[in-house]
């Protein structure tokens, strides 16, 4: 008998032998954080320092990569190897964000077409691989923190998020070795942590001001049914454009005092990291001044909140109409809501809490913490999904689909605001005799032009017999599945050709791709996985050194001078053993450990059967034992 | 796949009541229906749509691709069937106008593509006329409720009419009937929608 296998039952670390657990993540732009619930008790993952938040920044050196406060502490002194808000890029084409803006934090890769990608570090990365990173620090966070294997998540989106940005997140997922149960959109995920953690029921409007991403969602709660009514939002509207104005402001000053400066998106990003200070502060502070140092060149700029206000008011506003729509499409007023829920760090901005309320005409609630309750919904999801539930979440498509046809216009098939998963055909027609083939483009928005919309995918219907105009039955079968994914079949109805796509290519990742990157992934999972072990090993003789001290404390006089250096000397090896990257060593310094206190544990064993023959109470000896598990405390016994 | 006397469970050949399997709980495929049936209701105009909805949400809670995560992947693919199945044919009931539209075309008797009919009737039509410009020249939240209670009246009558048109089988009255509720449908969502926007 060695000296560890004395264990409390249900101590001993046993992490493969549990069940895997299936986690909730909100995956944001600014923040990111994963939740876990078991008895519909959801609760969001914290580290040691009691921080939940993960920032959704990535620091890129020769490697290594680093995920969240140190990423984003690095931003000031190596803003060129770090990557932030990389959500707002997910589903984009490089000229897509080429033309949004021309001030944006990221050096992009314009040598390939199809998706963008940023340079970073001396690496080019596709938004889906930055994603992936972040996603795959959230699940070792809970894995370490649960102790259980992580594979599973409900993985949460803005409502207002295209097919494309929904694809490339569950490819990011994927690299990161999680399988999705399934993406819920963001307002949904909160609506559905108030009815199930406050009791919420009645109509509900839920406004989620996000790091890059808004979204207004109108719900019914009723008796465990989540019944989304309508939906809408804007994928470039949030805190990073509050700062942006900030930054705008600060970086024009500057160049009364100093001059023009060249300002490469290294310099845009430091300018925006300060902005965010200064907006953030002027929460809860009248007024502040903080310095921006770009190049050496350092420059004071003050705020106030009344000035601060003046430059969001006109986003803020944006909001407000975007609402006013939503309201509509329920075909609602404020008045008739029971309420409205304030989800996103940006709505603890003060003009957004005002003005939301005197919009709403009432005060927003705010009961559950506005940056943890869309993880916790989550959270709460992912159990439902693998535990079963109850509730019944209906949710709907946030953007219309539709088809172009004659003259570049677009013909909505399945409208935005309908529940899904729906499965609507339509059926069109040639208009050429002998027509043979028929090209179907797909498109998301609400405009009636195509080149106004989001372009899909684009696929031909071969083999249609000849036909004269208009003769031909062509059925065209929009479905969209519960993560709000579609897949589009096209079928010549008096033959059956058919054709069918899940919509996928125009701005997505090739097969082949993702092949490649899943196996680079895996690649760095092993590193990720060997460094585990290795902790684990120096876990357990770091356990097994504070177990021997104690025993030696306790009971030294069972050795004789020869045994005691034997297990001295073996001591010394493990911890310098511990002190390495070598994990045989570690593991064999352990066994020379636990052999040479063979001996001494059992005479150990004797003395407390005997001491408690002779009355000695037996929960003294297992005082000790426990003592001496527990750590360093333990070394206090005696 | 046909739905024949004694169906056979997909998964296990056991016996199929509803969409279950009676042996190993497997969900079964959809049938084709008409969206009546997909609630156990015989096609009719009249509806108690507060039931109707319960109904609904009944059905959604055993169909729902959230029931299945967890289980075989066609069995996933079949309550994505069902669940779409029964979305599109729960918005089609609640709605009166469609639900009309579609009676008539269950019927035999469809109206032509949708806003492309006319109404032919002048008294009708200067009704119509009248009330768009009462609308447009409400300027109070009150004046606005005024014009929609009006609206909602005539509405509510015209379902009876329609409830009795379908009961006697006069599709010809029920076509009438029904453009004119979509009339009257289009004209309320305009007026809620000019009620949020006039000064209390």
């Amino acid at each position: 008998m060695t000296l560890l296998q004395i264990h409390e039952p249900g101590q001993t670390p046993l992490p493969h032998a549990k069940r895997a657990l299936a986690v909730g993540i909100d995956l944001g732009t600014t923040n990111s954080l994963v939740a876990v619930s078991e008895n519909q008790q959801p609760l969001v993952l914290k580290d040691a320092a009691g921080h939940g938040l993960v920032p959704s920044v990535v620091l890129y050196q020769a490697g290594s990569i680093q995920v969240g406060d140190l990423a984003r502490a690095a931003l000031k002194d190596h803003p060129d190897r770090v990557v932030v808000s990389i959500k707002r890029l997910m589903g984009r084409g490089a000229e897509d964000v080429m033309r949004v803006s021309d001030t944006l934090p990221y050096e992009l890769d314009t040598t390939t077409g199809g998706m963008v990608r940023v340079k970073v570090g001396g690496r080019v990365l596709t938004p889906v691989e930055v994603s992936g990173h972040i996603l795959q620090e959230l699940r070792a966070r809970a894995e370490r923190t649960s102790g259980r294997e992580v594979r599973q998540a409900v993985i949460t989106v803005p409502a207002h998020f295209d097919d494309a940005a929904r694809n490339a997140t569950k490819d990011a997922a994927k690299l990161a070795g999680l399988q999705v149960l399934r993406l819920v959109n963001e307002p949904t995920a909160a609506a559905l942590a108030y009815g199930l953690d406050k009791g919420a029921e009645g109509t509900y409007a839920i406004y989620d001001l996000g790091g890059g991403t808004f979204d207004v969602s109108v719900l019914r709660l009723e008796m465990g049914v989540f019944q989304v009514l309508a939906s809408g939002g804007h994928v470039q509207l949030g805190g990073d454009d509050f700062d942006r104005v900030v930054a705008e402001q600060f970086l024009a000053e500057r160049t009364r005092m100093v001059g023009s400066e060249k300002l490469g998106p290294a310099e845009i990003k430091q300018a925006l990291a300060v902005a965010r200070t200064a907006r953030e502060h002027l929460t809860h502070h009248e007024t502040g001044s903080w310095p921006l140092d770009l190049g050496g060149r350092i420059t004071w700029h003050s705020l106030d909140q009344a000035s601060l206000n003046t430059l969001i008011a006109p986003k803020v506003e944006e909001t407000l109409a975007i609402a006013r729509g939503v309201l509509d499409d329920a075909k609602l007023e404020a008045g008739d809501l029971h309420g409205i829920v304030l989800v996103g760090g940006a709505t603890r901005t003060p003009l957004v809490r005002r003005r939301v309320g005197e919009f709403f005409g009432r005060a927003p609630l705010t009961d559950i913490d506005p940056d943890e309750v869309v993880a916790l919904g989550a959270a709460l999801q992912a159990e439902a999904l693998t535990r079963g539930s109850d509730a019944l979440l209906l949710d709907v498509t946030p953007l219309s689909l539709g088809l172009e046809t004659m003259g570049g216009l677009v013909e909505k098939v399945v409208p935005r605001n309908t529940t899904i998963p729906v499965a609507i055909a339509q059926e069109f027609t040639t208009y050429q005799d002998g027509q043979a083939a028929m090209a179907i483009h797909v498109v998301q928005g609400e405009r009636e032009l195509v080149d106004e919309n989001r372009s899909l995918a684009r696929f031909e219907l071969h083999g249609i017999p000849p036909m004269t105009a208009g003769a031909a039955r062509i059925r065209v079968l929009f479905a969209v599945d519960a993560d709000g994914l579609l897949t589009v079949t096209a079928e010549e109805v008096t033959t059956g050709t058919r054709q069918e796509v899940a919509v996928k290519p125009s701005y997505g990742l090739s097969e082949t791709e993702l092949t490649a990157m899943l196996r680079a992934s895996l690649d760095h999972a092993q590193n990720d996985m060997a460094e585990r072990v290795l902790r684990e090993a120096r876990v357990d003789g770091e356990r097994l050194l504070l177990a021997v001290d104690a025993a030696l404390k306790a009971d030294a006089d069972l050795l004789s001078p020869d045994e005691r250096r034997e297990i001295d000397s073996q001591c010394e090896l493990l911890r310098r053993a511990n002190a390495g990257a070598d994990r045989s060593a570690i593991l064999d310094a352990s066994d020379a450990l636990n052999k040479a206190t063979e001996a001494f544990a059992s005479r150990r064993m004797d003395r407390g059967i005997q001491s408690a023959l002779r009355g000695v109470a037996v929960n003294t000896l297992a005082e000790r034992v426990e003592g001496a598990e527990s750590g360093p405390n333990g070394r206090q016994g005696h | 796949m046909n739905a024949t006397n004694a169906p056979a469970c997909w998964s296990c050949g056991g016996t199929v009541e509803g969409m279950f399997c009676l042996s190993c709980g497997a969900l079964q495929p959809p049938e084709q229906q008409d969206a009546f049936a997909r609630f156990g209701l015989a096609p009719d105009f009249a509806l108690d749509v507060p039931a109707l909805e319960k109904q609904y949400f009944a059905l959604q809670r055993r169909m729902h691709p959230d029931r299945f995560a967890a289980r075989l992947p066609k069995e996933r693919e079949y309550s994505l069937q069902h669940a779409a199945n029964l979305n599109d044919a729960f918005q089609l009931l609640k709605s009166p106008v469609r639900r009309a539209e579609y009676l008539l075309a269950l019927k035999g008797k469809p109206m032509r593509g949708s806003g492309e009919e006319t109404v032919d009737d002048p008294e009708v039509l200067m009704r119509a006329m009248e009330m768009r410009e009462s609308l447009a020249e409400a300027e109070t939240r009150a004046a606005v409720e005024a014009i929609a209670a009006d609206a909602r009246r005539e509405a509510d009558e015209v379902m009876r009419d329609l409830s009795a048109a379908f009961a006697s089988n006069s599709l010809g009255a029920a076509g009438r009937l029904t453009l004119r509720l979509k009339y009257l449908d289009k004209f309320l969502d305009d007026a809620r929608e000019r009620r949020g926007r006039v000064a209390a």
